[in-house]
C-alpha cells in the first residue's frame, strides 16, 4: 500500500512537471495556425464595401496559404471545383473589342475600400499590373507572364476557324476562374468574383485573341 | 518651395528615363532618389517628430523622455532596428507605433484607443507620424536586430509568418502573391522579397518613409495599412495584432540589413 501510495504522489508530481514544461513548450503548429486566425479576424474592421467576409476562405484560398504548395489531391479537388463554376458565354459568342479590352487592361481599379462600387462596372482588369500584354505600354508587372503575341503565338489567324476553338475556351475559362488550371495560381477569378461581367471579359478576350488587335501584330 | 520645384524637376527627369528605356526604370528611380538624398523632406517630420518627443504635451503636460521603447527609460538610439519586440510591464509584443501609444498613454494621459481610431495624419496621428520619422532615423545606419529571445517574440514571428501567406479577398491575393519570390515587379514598381532578407534598406529596413507620390509622411503602420487596402482586405486596425505580427516576421528576416529609415519613396 505504502509503495503504491508513494507512486501516485510520484505519477501526480509527474503529470504536473509535464504540465509545467508542456506551458513553456512552444505552441504546435497546428495551434499556431488556429492562433493565426483568431488573430487576423480580431485585427480587422469593415470599411465601405470590403467587409468581414472577405476574410472567410474558400477551400483553395486556404490550400495556397502557406510557403508550400497543397498536396496533390487537394490541388485537383481545387481545380475540379473551379472548373465546375466557369460559365461559358451566352450563344458561344466569345469575342469583344479589343479597343475597350485595352482599356480595360490598363485600368488597376477597384474592390479596395476607397472605392465607392463593387459594381463590375467599377472595376479594370488590371493586367498590365502583372503581364506585359501590347508592347507599347513600358509599363507593365513581371508577375504574370508576357501577353505579348497571345493569339499569334498559339496560332489563331481566323477566330470562326474550328482549330481556334481549344485556345478560345481555355482562355475564357482562365481569366473565368484561373484556379481550374492552377490551383495556387496569383491570377483573380475575374468571372467567378464578379470582378469582371461577360462583356467585359469578351473584351479582354479580344484584346488576347482578335488577329486585329495589337497584341497580335 | 525650392525643394519643391526640385522635387518636381527631378520626378519629370526620372519619368523620362523610364520612358526612354524600360531596363533602366529602376535606375533612374535611383537616380532621382539620390538627387533628393541631401533633401529628404523627411526630415522636416524628423525635427517636429524630436520635438514633440520633448515637449511636455497631453492631459498630464509631461513629455516622452521617460518612454521605454525597449533599451530602457529614455534610450532612443538603437531603439528602432529592434522594434517589435517584447515588453513586460505591457505583456505584450509591440512595434513602434503601438509602443508610443503605450508611453502617450500612461506617461502623457491621452487615449490610446482614440487615437488608434483617428485617421491618419490626423490630430495625433500626425504625432505618431513625426514621432517615427525622428525615433528611426536615431537608428539610420544600424542593422536591423530584432530580438527572439522571449517566447512570445517567437510566436509573433509565427504568427506573422501565417499572415503574410493568408489568402482572401474578392482577387485572392496575400502579401506573398507580391513579396514572395525575387525579382518581379507591378507595373514598373520594384517588389522585394520579404520571406528572406531583401537587403541594406529594402522592404522593413527602409520605413517609415516620405512619399513623394503623396506627398505624406509614412510610418511601418500606414505602409500595411495600403498593402492590406490593395490586398482587396478589410481594414487593419491601427498597431493590430497582425500588423504586429507582420512586424515582426519582415524585421527577423531582414536581420543585418542595414536600416535607411525614414527613406524616400516615389
Amino acid at each position: 500500500m505504502q509503495t503504491t501510495h508513494r507512486f501516485r504522489i510520484a505519477a501526480a508530481a509527474l503529470v504536473a512537471a509535464i504540465a509545467v514544461v508542456g506551458c513553456a513548450t512552444a505552441p504546435s503548429p497546428a495551434d499556431l495556425d488556429k492562433q493565426a486566425d483568431a488573430m487576423i479576424r480580431a485585427s480587422f474592421r469593415e470599411q465601405g464595401i470590403a467587409k468581414l467576409d472577405r476574410l472567410d476562405q474558400d477551400l483553395g484560398q486556404k490550400a495556397c496559404s502557406s510557403a508550400t504548395p497543397p498536396p496533390e489531391a487537394v490541388a485537383q479537388q481545387v481545380e475540379a471545383e473551379a472548373m465546375a463554376t466557369i460559365r461559358w458565354p451566352q450563344g458561344g459568342n466569345y469575342i469583344g473589342d479589343w479597343r475597350v479590352g485595352e482599356r480595360l487592361a490598363q485600368n488597376g481599379r477597384g474592390m479596395t475600400w476607397t472605392d465607392s462600387s463593387a459594381a463590375t462596372s467599377a472595376n479594370g482588369a488590371q493586367c498590365y499590373n502583372c503581364h506585359q500584354v501590347d508592347k507599347k505600354e513600358i509599363s507593365f508587372g513581371t508577375i504574370g507572364p508576357s501577353l505579348w503575341n497571345y493569339g499569334k503565338l498559339r496560332g489563331v489567324k481566323d477566330l470562326a476557324d474550328p482549330a481556334s476553338a481549344p485556345i478560345i475556351q481555355y482562355t475564357w475559362g482562365k481569366l473565368w476562374n484561373s484556379k481550374a488550371y492552377s490551383a495556387c495560381s496569383n491570377m483573380p477569378r475575374f468571372g467567378h468574383a464578379r470582378l469582371l461581367d461577360e462583356q467585359q471579359i469578351r473584351d479582354v478576350m479580344a484584346l488576347l485573341l482578335d488577329p486585329k488587335s495589337p497584341v497580335n501584330q | 518651395m525650392t525643394t519643391i520645384r526640385l522635387t518636381a524637376a527631378a520626378l519629370a527627369l526620372a519619368a523620362c528615363t523610364a520612358t526612354h528605356a524600360q531596363k533602366s526604370a529602376a535606375d533612374g528611380i535611383a537616380e532621382y532618389r539620390k538627387m533628393l538624398e541631401d533633401g529628404n523632406p523627411a526630415e522636416l517630420f524628423e525635427a517636429k517628430g524630436e520635438d514633440l518627443w520633448k515637449t511636455p504635451r497631453g492631459p498630464k503636460k509631461v513629455s516622452l523622455q521617460r518612454c521605454d521603447l525597449g533599451l530602457g527609460a529614455g534610450v532612443v538610439k538603437g531603439a528602432w532596428v529592434q522594434l517589435p519586440r517584447w515588453f513586460a510591464d505591457t505583456g505584450r509584443v509591440q512595434d513602434l507605433e503601438s509602443r508610443l501609444l503605450t508611453c502617450m498613454e500612461t506617461l502623457q494621459g491621452f487615449n490610446a484607443a482614440e487615437i488608434a481610431k483617428t485617421g491618419f495624419d490626423k490630430g495625433e496621428q500626425a504625432t505618431l507620424a513625426a514621432l517615427a520619422a525622428w525615433i528611426s532615423a536615431e537608428s539610420r545606419g544600424a542593422k536591423m536586430a530584432l530580438p527572439q529571445g522571449h517566447a512570445e517574440e517567437r510566436r509573433f514571428y509565427e504568427l506573422g509568418k501565417r499572415a503574410f501567406f493568408f489568402r482572401g479577398g474578392p482577387m485572392d491575393f496575400s502579401c506573398a502573391s507580391c513579396h514572395g519570390v525575387d525579382n518581379i515587379r507591378i507595373r514598373l514598381q520594384d517588389l522585394p522579397n520579404l520571406t528572406k532578407n531583401p537587403g541594406d534598406g529594402i522592404g522593413f529596413a527602409a520605413w517609415p518613409a516620405y512619399r513623394v507620390s503623396s506627398g505624406e509622411m509614412w510610418s511601418m503602420q500606414r505602409r500595411l495599412n495600403d498593402c492590406y487596402r490593395q490586398q482587396r482586405f478589410p481594414y487593419p486596425g491601427f498597431a493590430s495584432d497582425v500588423t504586429i505580427a507582420l512586424g515582426v516576421y519582415m524585421g527577423v528576416n531582414a536581420k543585418g540589413s542595414e536600416s535607411i529609415a525614414p527613406a524616400l519613396k516615389r
